[in-house]
């Protein structure tokens, strides 16, 4: 019987990153941060980074509620931005997130991958005023 | 396995009428429909029914002096007819044929809401109430300054009846409640919850869309001044559902659409709105969605809502049973004797779009989210649940195959 594709989404390194996820927490001294949910499943991604003086991204943390492939793409998104120049970050696209979750997914549950890129797109574009940042746009919900 | 003994219905048999879950899904796995909530399926009769009008019957209703436009009308009233003894109600011009239950409801908030209600009054809705059940009511409170107000629910997943005198005042106009909860299939005391509303001076509304298509209703009984349901959820066909409004206080309401069918006449200096139930039905009805409604109340009826209302009743006990033995797993709402026809649940550190994602993997096809219930799961402190609902064509061998992929969901996370 096809397990395939199912045992596909929930490879040992996307429950890895789910279960014990790199760098979920507060950024200290965060410069950019945001945070954005997606109504329709309640998956929720806060994004927290400390990007030096030399544009240079020196720690990304992240917090956030929601499905394993959301929270997952998180945590696989800071750990591979940390050390990356802020330019080459805002740089990395969609389909640059779907390729780093390495899973491919239903156009329903992309959005779940996608919404801690998105977040830290705006984050990157709105600079942290006192710590704190705007919400990100919210999606529509059907429901 | 699917006959399931003392049922006066062969269950194999009942299958063989609905082509679409005999259905093979992800390579070889029979499909599992337990999404009965949100929309259920339709037997070949009422898909026939639909054929049959299109290359025998159809033209528009109520205007043709010709000989299909003849036919077409009478079957439609026929449907009205047979809608009208479906809910017991007294006169057939209380039912109105609308696109769904959500229509029915904003038909309540835009004609009776804009007239009636006023600053200071209050709407009262439960915290199991549907989004359809709410939103409009949002709306009706942005036009007219009143306030609405929503009835607790306990943590087992009733209404908290011992706050009921809190909520429901003078200043009440309306209580706008669901006669079954779509999460928590909590099945409420409509009767005594709309004499509660008459005693305060109150009217009242019942949203049945999850209860009209699993057992018999009699609005006369509930007392209802509105209730309202959908087709789709009563295998018939999408694009139709019921209006019910007591013929004494809707006959004078203004109209809500505007055009054809719904004047007595118009002229250069306004138009005189036609008698009920013409008055509510602006435009082209959905014609074919109602004659598919009536097949399906007919297929319905000759199973029997006892029937279909007991066999549910089993289902969610064995699921109940089946589910409460998994560690991790929680199920939402009150015990199985207390819901009709739904179960939802949780599982701990597993969010429901995992569990739905893995079971449709095994063919199962379950709800996850919030089920468009937002301020309910907010209340319980979840994001989203999982929601298994069935119908009469569910099987235990189905409930059975819901509790084994459970397991194996959380064989995949590991827990």
């Amino acid at each position: 019987m096809a397990f395939s594709n199912e045992e596909e989404i929930y490879q040992e390194h996307i429950l890895d990153h789910y279960d014990s996820p790199y760098h979920r927490g507060h950024c200290p001294h965060p410069t950019h941060v945001d945070e954005g949910d997606n109504p329709l499943c309640g998956d929720v991604v806060r994004i927290e980074l400390r990007v030096d003086g030399e544009g240079k991204v020196e720690e990304a943390w992240f917090t956030g509620d929601g499905c394993c492939i959301s929270q997952a793409a998180a945590s696989m998104l800071v750990e591979s931005i940390e050390g990356k120049p802020a330019e080459e970050v805002q740089r990395f696209s969609a389909e640059d997130m779907l390729k780093l979750f390495g899973v491919r997914l239903t156009p329903n549950r992309q959005k779940c991958c996608l919404l801690s890129w998105r977040v830290l797109q705006t984050a990157l574009a709105a600079p942290a005023q006192g710590g704190d940042g705007d919400p990100a746009t919210h999606e529509d919900s059907n429901g | 396995m699917n006959h399931i003994a003392d049922l006066p219905v062969d269950l194999d048999a009942l299958r063989k009428d609905f082509p679409i879950l005999a259905q093979r899904v992800h390579g070889d796995w029979p499909l599992v429909y337990l999404d009965n909530a949100a929309t259920t399926q339709r037997p070949r009769q009422v898909i026939q029914t639909l054929v049959e009008v299109y290359e025998k019957h159809y033209a528009n209703v109520h205007r043709g002096i010709h000989w299909l436009s003849e036919q077409s009308t009478d079957l439609y009233e026929e449907a009205r007819e047979s809608v009208r003894r479906l809910i017991h109600a007294q006169h057939l011009e209380e039912i109105i044929f609308t696109t769904g239950a959500t229509a029915a409801i904003n038909l309540v908030a835009r004609t009776w809401g804009d007239s009636c209600v006023g600053a200071g009054d209050e709407i009262l809705l439960t915290e199991m109430e549907h989004h359809s059940n709410i939103v409009p009511w949002f709306q009706l409170a942005e036009r007219t300054g009143c306030k609405v107000r929503f009835l607790p629910i306990t943590d087992d997943g009733r209404l908290d009846l011992d706050r009921l005198s809190d909520y429901l005042t003078s200043k009440t106009r309306l209580f706008a409640f669901t006669a079954i909860s779509n999460v928590l299939g909590t099945a409420n005391p409509v009767r005594q919850l709309v004499q509660a509303a008459h005693d305060v001076g109150a009217l009242a509304l019942v949203d049945g869309a999850q209860s009209v298509p699993h057992m018999a209703t009699d609005v006369q009984f509930w007392d209802a001044d509105f209730v309202a349901f959908s087709g789709h959820k009563m295998m018939g066909p999408s694009g139709v559902g019921v209006f019910y409004g007591r013929r004494d206080l809707i006959a004078e309401l203004p109209p809500f659409l505007g055009g054809g069918s719904m004047i007595h006449r118009v002229t250069v200096d306004g138009y005189e709105p036609a008698d009920l139930p013409a008055r509510f039905e602006a435009g082209t009805p959905p014609i074919v969605p109602a004659l598919g409604l009536k097949a399906a109340i007919d297929y319905l009826e000759r199973v029997g809502f006892a029937t279909i209302a007991e066999h549910e009743q089993r289902l969610v006990s064995l699921a109940h049973a089946l589910l409460e033995e998994i560690d991790g797993v929680r199920l939402l709402g009150p015990p199985p004797e207390e819901k009709a026809g739904i179960v939802s649940f949780v599982i701990d550190g597993i969010h429901a779009h995992d569990v739905a994602q893995i079971l449709d993997r095994r063919g199962i096809a379950i709800r996850a989210g919030h089920h468009c219930a937002m301020p309910l799961h907010q209340r319980y402190g979840v994001m989203a649940s999982n929601r298994a609902s069935f119908y009469i064509y569910n099987t235990a061998e189905e409930v059975e195959k819901l509790a084994l992929a459970i397991r194996e969901v959380k064989r995949v996370f590991r827990r």
